[in-house]
């Protein structure tokens, strides 16, 4: 792969001449814009970046980003992604997927393209509901959603994306919210991370399931039940005045009071990125009795699937001659001479 | 097949004109190689030869068992061969379940060789055999040459150290000896295959050389007596050049390749393992030196997609199933005719529907090619006729694809891709590339003068330009809705849609599309047997025996499907009656009758097994009997036609099939 050019633009030139058709209100604007943002502080060049999506209100993505953009069909993004990113690796993709197209549908193409290690930004637009198909229940709504499909409140057991995506092997697990200052953060450090990136952002839909996150994402207020994880520094959150401890002898994960700023004292530990056996913890910890943990939650980057590819190849190529003669000739061969028999 | 000239009872006559034999044993006795070097043998003598291997579903089935009979039969002679064969003259069985399984195939007074040291009492029950069939005279009206190959095996190897249970492994050599005794064939390049076979173990070459002599000195001395007698045909005159053997599963790959290579873009192989398709992922997957990447999928849904995706990064995407996974694609399939990009999709039909028949043959897989998607969602559809026809068939795939910039449809199936035959190797440098062009500049201008891009301004052929991503200037999106005409901004407007929809269709039925050629016979007359993909063997072979005894018959064979040859409709009038054997319940009949409302009859046959040339002759036969209204139909079922179904549990456990060819060209 190349080393990427960086290249100078402004948010505007990010911006296509289509008319945003989602509802007004809805989160996926704000994520628009902090993408839209992120793009120039990266240097990203227009023309070298590919948003690929599926089906869904999120999905809509691409038209709204002046680059190259793939609206494809329901749940397989990954798969398209994938194909494109084996064919030309200099390509910098961003996947946009919603809980339904990503998690339902798609279940099994965002599993493989996470063991993988297809080397993109993978944006999961969690709003908890199917938006675009009019508000029926999604695989991450809470038991008891009541929705056109599930009258009487959903039954089946929400689907945890960060959980989903750790277990699947993903190497990145980061998490925001749409209105959050801190999401364009989140995406930078995704797009730094060499390898495949899954980022939940957490997404208002303000007309099927308004304000379900408020309690940790709301505009003003909610500070306090947010975790924002920072590498090297202390889980702390509600002004430093809680953080989070390791039981050790349940080996659960606790909430413990901060005294005077000594949370050493606490017992709060220090995030590191690296380390899976807590990012196992953080992207199962129950937001209520827990803070939601927000920011990078895990790092740790290993060799993409589309390097091995391309080493694979260089090495099955090595020292051969791509002669297509030679190879039509190879196998059973015989030869009829002419000067023996009769032409036909 | 035996010919006309081969009284039955009388065994084959000294110089027949063709000979089928079949090579019959345990998974485990090497069969298949057995048959690939006599295969060999028979090629550099100058026989014309079809092959198919018929082997069983089970990945390790249980030794000596009726399913796990391997059996690998050739067709060869001194007139053109077009297909493996109705029916064996010459049975080689060695082992009980390998004759029981095959017995009922071989014609009457064919000859039957089988290995007595194989009919032990173990084996004899293995293959529910009450009593030895070899001994209780029930083989009566066959010639029968039974005698101890296992241990004449043994003895000839016995210089060389092996233990019996090695020592054995060389029956099959040792009765390839035979073979080549038999059939007048030299030994020299046997002998050369086996000592670059077994290259680092000499003493492996050795034992097998002396098994395949020690068969072959037996012919020899054992022709003065008994049944077995030395059988000679004659070379059929063939154009110079360099042959080979080739299955079709190794024939679409080369001509991907070959067609990536003649539009000179990469190659991007989307698959995920199904039978009988995986042998072509197998195939390419040892290709990387020619640009080409292969990509095992999750799933059939996932393999189309990322092969759509590598072709708009400017790859040629190519992925490849058989009916269930074509069914998973469709979705995707639609994308790429919305989108309008280049992909190749290779279905290899087997049984259906559902999982069906997963290792045999049939050609029930035309409607969904033709017309199963959602919308009008046109695309071109064509049709492999022969294992050598699909290096060609693929290659104009890749054409159609990149410059109609369409998703296309190549129809082979389950016989094509593991039958060989021999092809006079092609010169790569004989056919006309057609270079993919990538658009890197602005296409249109506004009206004040300003270059603008418009991604669905279409050119002559009707095609889009097809723009990489990474060309700077060119940003766009694509997608599965529908798109204005020009700007390819969404628009869901009635007039545009209407626009869009017409140029899709109009795009795809202004392929060029070559007149429609009769392959035997006159342009007008009584009976055109119109046939499609494999059944071209058989259909030429009765047509050409129908020919022969006076009858007005033609053969008409369409290679593309969908769109049609435009002469078509007009060459079908010009006949009396249009009859369309088919392996399905007569899909192609309908679309011949839809496009050109001409009165085309059906001969279906939806067994699992290919049509035999005897079954083609006979519905031929019923144009000029004198009785009206029996023509067309069904054809009954044949109990003694190979291969069997119920020989093997298929239960659509994925199984390479690739031939002994393509395992030793691989390997």
């Amino acid at each position: 792969m190349n080393a990427p050019v960086k290249i100078e633009t402004t948010l505007k030139d990010w911006e296509t001449d289509q008319e945003v058709r989602w509802c007004p209100g809805c989160g996926d604007y704000a994520i628009l814009k902090a993408v839209q943002r992120t793009l120039p502080q990266l240097g990203a060049d227009p023309a070298n970046t590919v948003f690929i999506s599926g089906i869904g209100c999120s999905s809509r993505f691409p038209y709204y980003v002046e680059s190259y953009g793939f609206h494809t069909i329901h749940g397989r993004a990954p798969a398209f992604a994938t194909g494109a990113k084996l064919a030309n690796p200099d390509l910098d993709i961003w996947l946009v997927t919603g809980d339904g197209d990503g998690l339902s549908i798609g279940g099994n193409h965002l599993m493989h393209v996470l063991r993988r290690n297809v080397n993109m930004q993978i944006m999961l637009f969690n709003n908890e509901i199917y938006g675009l198909t009019k508000g029926q229940a999604s695989p991450t709504s809470r038991e008891g959603t009541k929705s056109p499909s599930t009258p009487i409140g959903s039954y089946d057991h929400p689907a945890r994306p960060a959980a989903f995506a750790l277990g699947a092997g993903a190497r990145f697990v980061g998490r925001g919210f749409d209105v959050s200052k801190h999401l364009p953060d989140v995406l930078k450090a995704a797009h730094a991370h060499e390898g495949a990136a899954f980022i939940e952002i957490f997404q208002n839909c303000i007309v099927y399931n308004k304000d379900v996150f408020n309690d940790f994402a709301a505009p003003k207020g909610a500070e306090d039940q947010q975790l924002w994880l920072e590498n090297g520094k202390p889980m702390l959150f509600a002004k430093d005045a809680r953080g989070i401890a390791l039981n050790r002898d349940t080996l659960n994960l606790e909430v413990v009071d901060v005294v005077d700023g000594d949370w050493e004292a606490a017992g709060v530990i220090v995030h590191d990125v690296t380390n899976r056996s807590i990012a196992h913890m953080l992207v199962e910890m129950p937001f209520g009795p827990f803070p939601m943990a927000l920011g990078v939650l895990y790092d740790d980057p290993r060799p993409t699937f589309e390097a091995a590819v391309l080493a694979e190849k260089a090495a099955a190529s090595a020292g051969k001659e791509a002669n297509l003669a030679k190879l039509l000739g190879q196998g059973q061969t015989w030869t009829v001479d002419g000067t023996a028999q009769d032409p036909v | 097949m035996a010919t006309a000239a081969t009284a039955p009872q009388d065994g084959l006559p000294e110089t027949p004109e063709s000979v089928v034999v079949r090579f019959a044993g345990d998974s485990g006795d090497g069969m298949q190689l057995t048959g690939g070097q006599f295969t060999l043998s028979t090629a550099l003598a100058g026989n014309d030869l079809a092959t198919f291997p018929d082997f069983p579903a089970e990945i390790r089935a249980p030794q000596g068992t009726l399913f796990g009979v391997s059996a690998f039969q050739i067709n060869f002679g001194s007139r053109e061969i077009n297909t493996a064969g109705d029916a064996p003259d010459v049975l080689v069985a060695m082992n009980p379940a390998a004759l029981k399984v095959n017995l009922a195939a071989l014609k009457p007074g064919g000859l039957i060789i089988a290995d007595t040291g194989a009919f032990t009492k173990r084996n004899l029950e293995k293959a529910k055999y009450d009593a030895n069939p070899l001994e209780d005279g029930s083989l009566g009206k066959f010639d029968l040459l039974a005698f101890d190959i296992s241990e004449k095996t043994i003895e000839a190897v016995k210089p060389y150290g092996l233990g019996n249970k090695d020592a054995l492994r060389s029956k099959n050599m040792w009765t390839l000896g035979l073979a080549l005794w038999m059939f007048d064939r030299p030994r020299d390049p046997i002998h050369d295959w086996l000592k670059s076979k077994f290259k680092s173990k000499p003493e492996i070459a050795d034992a097998n050389i002396a098994a395949l002599d020690a068969g072959h000195a037996y012919g020899e001395t054992a022709e003065l007596a008994g049944p077995l007698k030395q059988v000679h045909i004659d070379p059929v005159p063939s154009k110079p050049g360099l042959y080979r053997t080739v299955t079709g599963a190794e024939a679409v790959s080369l001509g991907l390749v070959a067609g990536a290579q003649l539009a000179e873009l990469p190659m991007f192989f989307g698959g995920y393992p199904i039978t009988p398709a995986s042998a072509i992922l197998h195939h390419l997957a040892r290709l990387k030196e020619f640009d080409v990447t292969t990509f095992q999928a999750e799933d059939e849904i996932a393999a189309v997609c990322a092969a759509i995706g590598a072709s708009y990064a400017g790859s040629l995407g190519v992925t490849s199933s058989s009916g269930p996974g074509i069914a998973l694609k469709t979705e995707a399939i639609g994308l790429g005719i919305m989108t309008e990009l280049p992909l190749v999709i290779v279905n290899s039909q087997r049984g259906g529907p559902s999982t069906g028949l997963p290792t045999k043959t049939e050609q029930s897989d035309l409607y969904q090619a033709v017309y199963g998607r959602n919308g009008d969602a046109p695309m071109p559809v064509i049709a492999a006729s022969s294992p050598s026809d699909a290096f060609d068939v693929a290659i104009e795939a890749c054409r159609i694809a990149v410059q109609y910039m369409t998703p296309v449809m190549l129809l082979t199936d389950g016989y094509i891709a593991n039958a060989a035959e021999p092809w006079k190797v092609p010169d790569p440098a004989s056919y006309t590339p057609f270079p993919a062009s990538f658009l890197t500049e602005k296409n249109a201008q506004d009206d004040e003068g300003e270059g603008v891009f418009l991604p669905y301004k279409r050119d002559a052929k009707g095609a889009r330009p097809w723009v990489k991503p990474g060309t700077p200037g060119l940003m766009h999106r694509i997608g599965g809705i529908e798109k204005h005409e020009l700007t390819g901004n969404i628009d869901y407007s009635p007039d545009n849609h209407q626009r869009m929809t017409d140029a899709r269709k109009n795009k795809i039925e202004g392929i060029a599309v070559p007149d429609q050629e009769v392959c035997l016979g006159e342009t007008s007359g009584k009976l055109a047997v119109v046939g499609w993909g494999s059944t071209y063997g058989p259909i030429h072979r009765a047509v050409d025996n129908a020919r022969r005894k006076g009858l007005d018959v033609s053969h008409i064979h369409v290679r593309h499907i969908w769109p049609m040859p435009a002469n078509l409709g007009d060459l079908l009038r010009s006949f009396e009656h249009v009859l369309v054997p088919e392996m399905n319940t007569g899909q192609f009949k309908t679309v011949l009758r839809d496009q050109f409302l001409v009165d085309a009859v059906p001969l279906t046959k939806t067994s699992g097994q290919p049509f035999q040339i005897a079954e083609l002759e006979e519905a031929i036969g019923k144009y000029f009997d004198g009785i009206d209204g029996n023509e067309g139909g069904q054809v009954s079922v044949n109990d003694d036609q190979l291969p069997h179904l119920e020989t093997g549990h298929d239960d659509g456990s994925l199984k390479d099939q690739a031939s002994p060819q393509s395992q030793e060209h691989s390997s």
